[in-house]
């Protein structure tokens, strides 16, 4: 028997709450479930990594005051050089990555005043 | 005496082709827990009833100094035989040749005993067990898997197809067994992946071990690519034989009539699910109460566990069992079980099983992570699934089917041809709780105490509509029955339907929400 099938024989269960529509079921939750990320609303003063990869060039400091077209970065993600440019019109407040940088998805990079 | 002398030579090539990559290989291979390729086929198949075909091809690369190298059967072994007495044919790659490495000699093995299994109308199994392309074949290899990926496609709902990945199975290697009917993966063994760690953490920077991202647990557990997940390959390979013995040959027959046991008796079919609709329990014992023998072959146990989905026998005969899980996340579709009904409903149909729905949930999961990951979309694949199938759609609606649940779980309105009832159903628009703060919002806000009055217009809104003989009145339910009549009621409504013809309009194919 597996580990899963162990668990999933009822004596074993530890039920949780789940509310739909104004009812509270009593059940169990899937790892998946558990590990669901929670929404966030973008913060348009943050330029984040849309992909993990290498910051190849900074092109901008603090205190920079930025236009849409003005470069802020180069990140190398899958062998391809992604310029990344600010999302508005806006004073850098600071930097936070510098070239060689290793990043993860979702890292912040550039922060706006 | 040239005939005899001729005998011994074939003997011992055979031999020594039979060695594959030599002693040394098949300790290693063995080492790694893992059987080798004939040793496999001997183990699934019927004694004896095993045909080798194409053991003497060899590869035709030059480049790469490959002039000089001898791999056995180019590293796969192709063949029919029977399992159960069922012919079948399988091919097998040898991971000790050349890593299972295909090329396209390989390639020409497996795609000449998959258009022998289309042809001959039988099951096919491929057993992969392979590093991927064999890259001294360059493009040659490439083509290879596409000839493979179209063989897949080209049968697909004629014969059965079973994938069992005993081994690496990475690059574009995932897709044969994604396009196959079944994928049977192993604890330790399988791996699948499109792009492996060690690419993943050069380019992306990120760690992750080869079985937390493509082990057997992950494919059964977390993607969905698995179907059957086993400890040990001699356990692989008894289920296999079981998901045979459960399934026709091809598309133009039914599944093997098997002599009938009745339910075993421990499974009390008014016990098992509680009156109230908040409470959970297991419902494949339901499921065992009404099928032969209280045996049910579940699939993709692990996977969107909300939703159960297998085969079971009634009167001999298999069919197959949708159902709402209450014991996980309340028995609601969610994107996943919507995803996992549809292909299993759209397997039945293809294959004449009839399909069994058990119908018991509050209607679909909130939450942004399931309407950004496009639960319109994946949800709306149940209702096609359910529309366009023509086998026999039995449908009984357990306890609670709201709102667009129930129309997803195989109703009327989707041609469902028996829909049944238990009479503690509440079929309704959505939960008496829910329902009642909207209808009656300003009777309840204006109340010298609100949560009283809320109280008595839930009950109110309960005894009305929560119950199935609105729906019954209406000519939605066909008959409101006591749980123990259930198998009784089902044997009858399969029995009648056997001669069930549908036509529906003439064209190339629909354009399912994919």
């Amino acid at each position: 028997m597996t580990e899963k099938k162990a668990m999933k024989s009822q004596e074993a269960l530890e039920f949780r709450k789940l509310e739909i529509q104004g009812v509270t079921y009593l059940t169990t939750y899937t790892r998946k479930f558990e590990n669901r990320k929670n929404w966030t609303k973008a913060d348009p003063k943050k330029v984040m990594s849309f992909i993990p990869g290498t910051i190849r060039q900074v092109l901008v400091k603090e205190g920079d005051v930025v236009e849409t077209t003005d470069k802020l970065l180069v990140l190398e993600a899958m062998k391809m050089m992604n310029s990344i440019y600010p999302p508005a019109q806006g004073k850098i407040k600071s930097v936070l990555v510098k070239v060689g940088d290793r990043i993860p998805k979702g890292a912040l990079m550039i922060e706006f005043e | 005496m040239a005939i005899k002398k001729q005998i011994q030579d074939l003997q011992k090539r055979r031999e020594e082709v039979q060695m594959g990559g030599g002693e040394k290989a098949i300790e290693k291979q063995e080492a790694m827990g893992k059987m080798t390729a004939r040793n496999r086929i001997k183990a699934l198949l019927d004694h004896d009833s095993f045909q080798e075909y194409d053991m003497f091809v060899q590869h035709e690369a030059r480049d790469f100094e490959m002039a000089k190298k001898v791999l056995h059967g180019d590293g796969v072994v192709i063949g029919s035989g029977t399992i159960s007495g069922q012919p079948i044919c399988i091919f097998a790659q040898d991971f000790t040749v050349a890593g299972g490495s295909l090329g396209l000699m390989h390639s020409r093995k497996i795609t000449k005993i998959m258009d022998h299994a289309l042809k001959m109308k039988v099951p096919l199994i491929g057993i992969n067990d392979s590093g991927g392309a064999r890259i001294q074949e360059g493009v040659n290899s490439l083509a290879g898997y596409g000839e493979i990926f179209f063989r897949n496609t080209i049968s697909s709902g004629v014969i059965p197809q079973i994938s069992v990945i005993l081994g690496p199975c990475a690059g574009g290697a995932v897709y044969s067994p994604a396009l196959t009917d079944y994928v049977f993966v192993v604890e330790n063994i399988s791996k699948m992946f499109i792009t492996g760690p060690e690419v993943i953490k050069t380019v992306l920077g990120e760690e992750i071990s080869m079985e937390d991202l493509g082990g057997a647990r992950v494919h059964s557990e977390i993607t969905g690519n698995a179907h059957f997940y086993a400890l040990t390959e001699a356990e692989c390979f008894s289920q296999i034989k079981k998901l045979l013995s459960l399934i026709p040959a091809n598309n133009d027959r039914k599944a093997d009539i098997l002599p009938t046991r009745q339910p075993k008796p421990d499974f009390r079919i008014g016990e098992i699910v509680p009156d109230d609709p908040s409470l959970p329990y297991d419902v494949r014992n339901v499921v065992r109460a009404i099928v032969d023998d209280s045996e049910f072959f579940e699939i993709q146990e692990n996977w969107a566990a909300n939703l159960v989905i297998g085969f079971g026998r009634m009167n001999g005969e298999t069919c197959g069992f949708v159902c709402n899980q209450p014991l996980v996340l309340a028995g609601v579709l969610d994107v996943d079980s919507s995803d996992k009904a549809a292909r299993f409903i759209r397997y039945c149909d293809a294959f004449n099983i009839p399909i069994i729905t058990l119908v018991d949930l509050p209607g679909y999961l909130p939450g942004v992570d399931q309407e950004h990951a496009g639960v319109i979309r994946h949800g709306a694949k149940i209702l096609y699934a359910y529309s366009e199938a023509t086998v026999p759609k039995l449908t009984v609606i357990l306890r609670k089917a709201y709102g667009g649940g129930y129309i997803a779980m195989g109703s009327r309105h989707l041609r469902a041809d028996f829909v049944f009832a238990w009479p503690m159903a509440e079929v309704a628009v959505m939960g008496p709780e829910g329902a009642a703060n909207i209808i009656f919002r300003k009777e309840i806000m204006e109340a010298e105490n609100p949560e009283e009055m809320r109280q008595l217009k839930v009950k109110e809104y309960k005894e009305k509509f929560a119950n199935p003989y609105v729906a019954a009145s209406k000519g939605y339910i066909d008959s409101v029955i006591a749980p123990e009549e259930t198998r009784n009621i089902l044997l009858h409504a399969i029995e009648v339907s056997g001669e069930k013809s549908v036509f529906l309009p003439r064209k190339k194919h629909g354009i399912p929400p994919f």
